[in-house]
């Protein structure tokens, strides 16, 4: 029985550590500030709920298992916000879109000043 | 929801019957609260919660597909050379009306990889999203209102 748990647990660190570090690079190569954005959030988030994952199967306690939940749901509800606050202030801050982007709907969109949006 | 907050009081009180603090005693508790309540319900009076709870475990299995498999996408650009790409800032009309719904769909929005929502207009009727992975504008449009919309519309109402 516990073979089996140490080896699920050791494939749902190594996996989220995976995720992690493809995001890490994905930060290197993305060419503008809104793919980078993208490209974080998503994968660290899974990364980090996987390692949590993984340490609460490893230790079998019940108390373990809810402080890992409860870290995950709270990751869950604040990375998004986080980015769309970042992606927000660039967009206001004018900062430039990569060139192959087809198309930009929210040009022009924005009121005088910046409180209101059409 | 009160007959969830019942469900959970009755497998707490399942657990501790049973002496044993452990996660799947409390699953455990949970399906038989259920089963019970399920039973003990009155015909008369209508209420949501008995398939509600299939339509919320069927909607969170659906979008860990999603995640997992958007995730890979993402992955798989990033560790191959060269770029795949086509970005864009897309306005997406919104069927959700009230803050709760237009949070949770932002939220989700920005948890799928490739997608992630920027702003929503001030009337709350269009939301903002940068993409990723942009075929055909309309066609995407589409696809997130009748898939992640319209699902998490209807676990909700």
């Amino acid at each position: 029985m516990s073979i089996y748990i140490e080896i699920l647990s050791g494939i749902l660190i190594i996996l989220g550590s995976i995720f992690v570090l493809i995001s890490a690079s994905g930060l290197l190569k993305m060419p503008d500030l809104y793919m980078r954005t993208s490209v974080t959030t998503k994968a660290s988030t899974i990364g980090v709920g996987m390692v949590l994952l993984g340490t609460a199967v490893y230790f079998e306690d019940l108390g373990i298992y809810a402080r890992a939940i409860l870290i995950i749901i709270f990751i869950f509800m604040t990375a998004p916000i986080g980015s769309h606050l970042i992606g927000r202030a660039g967009f206001l801050d004018k900062v430039e879109l990569w060139k192959g982007t087809i198309v930009n709907e929210l040009e022009d969109k924005y009121s005088e000043d910046k409180k209101t949006l059409k | 929801m009160d007959r969830f907050l019942i469900n959970i009081v009755f497998a707490f009180v399942w657990m501790l019957l049973q002496g044993d603090l452990h996660f799947y005693k409390f699953m455990e508790g949970f399906v038989v609260a259920y089963i019970f309540l399920w039973i003990t319900r009155k015909s008369a009076v209508t209420t949501h919660y008995f398939p509600k709870i299939f339509q919320v475990i069927g909607f969170v299995l659906y979008f860990i597909k999603e995640l997992i498999v958007s995730n890979l996408i993402v992955a798989y650009d990033i560790i191959t050379p060269g770029f795949y790409m086509k970005p864009a800032i897309l306005a997406i009309p919104l069927d959700c009306k009230t803050d709760l719904e237009i949070t949770l769909f932002a939220n989700l929005i920005t948890l799928t990889p490739g997608t992630w929502s920027i702003d929503v207009s001030t009337d709350k009727s269009t939301l903002y999203i940068h993409a990723m992975y942009v075929d055909d504008i309309e066609k995407f449009k589409l696809d997130l209102k009748n898939g992640l919309e319209r699902k998490l519309l209807k676990v909700m109402r």
